[in-house]
């Protein structure tokens, strides 16, 4: 059995804590009137005139589709500018929103982080089942403790949306009713994008993820005391259906709650690429916390055969998520259509390094460091791997909400390190008292002979 | 001037395994085992150093990246910049995505074709090379052991290897 030891339990108060001070910090610096944004303006304007002068002129530079582009960017999110002519007030309404964003926009995306850890680790349990792994039944306890992040994590994620759904914020521009009545566009997709049906769907999603996640944990537990392996076929069939409910929800989940903010822009593989940043950032999880169990001596049969197995998964799974990222920004890049490229030139115009920073990070780091096979091995090389491709993986959701909720007012600063910080010490609390709640190893899986053994 | 080998032939993998540990053990030199598949492990138990071919291949690799980037880059931008659909041709980065799919797939090329021709000229594998087998059987279900002879004495080293399980024992004079 595992016992939280003290120093972690305060660690993650302390992460929990902080986080929530600076998240309240955040949410009250935010500017609440637009005099108070034409204050920040007039100080922004003073300090960088210089800088303002080179902007305009690098605006110049760029071609005509981007000036409609940005116009058309504008009225998605203001969807107040009713004529040019008011650039000056509506310029300062656009930046309030974008500012009073800022706080939300930080928490949803710390929120769904952390969130989509667990649903990628249950996701990867379900597999390990249906394709009845040899290897892995000795970190089937650790895997199942990253899932129980996942009731009240998808949780935390469905009152945000329930927020939004109620007018708190203004991550989802489709949910404002004056937004709508002056975009066509949103007109035609309000058939699903309105916010009961969004809401019923998130509470299906949900409850069907934390549903099957409950079944087979209790599956498993109930096995260990049983003698007779029908739990544990039951777990192979349940396994088998929540990977076919997995990737449609999954699917229809990154649309509702990741896509849509941007209710103008699409693209088909979209699915597939968050499910492959969720799954690596699991695994990555997984991998971060057995080596922990592990130098901890929790582990008793873990050996480096596994670790060098869960090394392999991350390395592959980052290519895998590179190749989806690639497919997605080249085949829009290429055709440059300029109902489709706006998502992207927003993204290399305002979020450069981020945007491509996050390459390095989630592809060019793990490529190389985890492309030999003694370094997979080496604990130290993995952790270090593995927490590039977390930081890696926030930055990619970050790229994902940040351009569509915040603009170009973004930045990392209190309100996104304090709401990883909340979140991240919520994960470790749920994650590590979890741990306590079962004994590390499954006591009588049919295959965890073969993985007490398991040697690469 | 003639060296001796003893050649030892088994029936069983699991039986080889042992007799190659048990043979290193008592300071025998194995000079080369011929088996009819790959056995796990036996490579280890030899003693053999690990393959760099995967090294090879990495650097390869590495190769056929700067092929295809040094080409894309003469051929599109600077040696004829054309405008093809409006594509950006004025330097390399900015018409990098167009170029990536041949990148790509030129460095699994010269990963992959370079390696296994490496591993033929290593292993001295080409057409018409004559076969090295010292016994037919070797390539259907027996195993075979071929232990260098040196100084020692033949009779209690075939004596040794009797007892390892051997069921035929070899003295060939090469």
């Amino acid at each position: 059995m595992y016992t939280l030891s003290s120093k972690l339990k305060l660690t993650a108060i302390i992460f929990i804590v902080v986080g929530a001070i600076g998240m309240i910090y955040g949410f009250l610096a935010a500017p609440s009137s637009i005099e108070e944004v034409e204050k920040i303006i007039a100080e922004q304007e003073a300090h960088h005139g210089g800088d303002h002068g080179e902007t305009a002129q690098i605006q110049d530079h760029a071609n005509e589709g981007h000036h409609e582009v940005q116009a058309e960017h504008a009225e998605g999110h203001g969807g107040h500018e009713a004529a040019e002519g008011e650039h000056e007030s509506s310029h300062a309404e656009h930046l309030l929103h974008q500012l009073q964003n800022k706080p939300w926009a930080a928490t949803y995306v710390a929120a769904f982080f952390f969130f989509m850890i667990a649903l990628g680790a249950l996701a990867f349990y379900a597999i390990q089942y249906a394709a009845q792994a040899g290897w892995s039944p000795v970190l089937y306890r650790v895997i199942e403790a990253i899932t129980a992040y996942l009731l009240p994590g998808s949780l935390i994620v469905l009152l945000l949306l329930v927020l939004s759904g109620f007018h708190f914020n203004h991550l989802f521009v489709w949910m404002d009713p004056e937004v709508v009545k002056h975009d066509e566009l949103i007109q035609g997709k309000s058939s699903y994008l309105n916010v009961p049906f969004f809401l019923i769907r998130a509470v299906i999603y949900i409850a069907g993820w934390n549903i099957f996640r409950f079944l087979l944990v209790r599956n498993s537990r109930r096995h260990d005391e049983a003698d007779h392996n029908r739990w544990f076929k039951q777990s192979f069939k349940l396994s088998a259906g929540f990977l076919v409910f997995f990737i449609v929800t999954e699917s229809m989940m990154s649309w509702d709650w990741i896509m849509s903010v941007d209710p103008h822009w699409y693209s088909t593989l979209f699915g597939w690429y968050v499910f492959a940043s969720l799954f690596v950032s699991a695994i990555t999880t997984i991998a971060l916390i057995t080596i922990f169990l592990k130098s901890r001596g929790y582990l008793e049969y873990v050996n480096n055969s596994h670790i060098h197995d869960l090394a392999k998964f991350m390395f592959g799974i980052s290519i895998f998520w590179t190749y989806l990222w690639f497919s997605q920004f080249m085949l829009i890049w290429y055709s440059n259509i300029p109902e489709e490229v706006t998502y992207f030139i927003t993204r290399i115009e305002d979020y450069n390094l981020p945007f491509f920073g996050m390459l390095v990070l989630n592809f060019i780091f793990p490529l190389l460091v985890l492309m030999n096979s003694d370094y997979k091995r080496v604990n130290w090389f993995v952790v270090m791997a593995g927490i590039v491709i977390l930081v890696g993986h926030y930055i990619d959701i970050y790229n994902m909400i940040m351009p569509a909720t915040v603009g170009e007012s973004w930045f990392i600063g209190i309100p996104e390190i304090s709401a990883v910080l909340f979140f991240g010490g919520l994960f470790i609390f749920v994650v590590f008292s979890a741990l306590t709640k079962a004994p590390l190893l499954a006591k009588r899986n049919p295959y965890i002979e073969e993985s007490k053994h398991y040697h690469y | 001037m003639s060296s001796k080998v003893l050649h030892a032939i088994y029936t069983d993998d699991d039986l080889l395994m042992q007799a190659v540990k048990q043979t290193r053990e008592a300071r025998y030199h194995i000079e080369e085992v011929y088996t009819p598949f790959p056995v796990h492990g036996l490579d280890k138990a030899m003693g053999l150093a690990p393959t760099r071919l995967a090294i090879t291949s990495f650097l390869y690799g590495l190769v056929g990246l700067t092929v295809a980037a040094t080409m894309m880059n003469f051929i599109m931008i600077e040696d004829w910049p054309q405008n093809i659909g409006g594509k950006p041709s004025f330097s390399f980065i900015e018409n990098l995505p167009a170029f990536v799919p041949i990148m790509f797939e030129l460095t699994v090329f010269f990963a992959a074709h370079l390696m296994v021709i490496t591993f033929y000229m290593r292993s001295k594998l080409w057409p018409f090379k004559e076969a090295e087998n010292p016994d037919v059987r070797t390539t259907d279900d027996h195993f075979l052991m071929e232990v260098d002879v040196a100084n020692h004495d033949v009779e209690t080293m075939s004596k040794f290897l009797g007892d390892t399980g051997a069921i035929e024992i070899k003295l060939i004079h090469k």
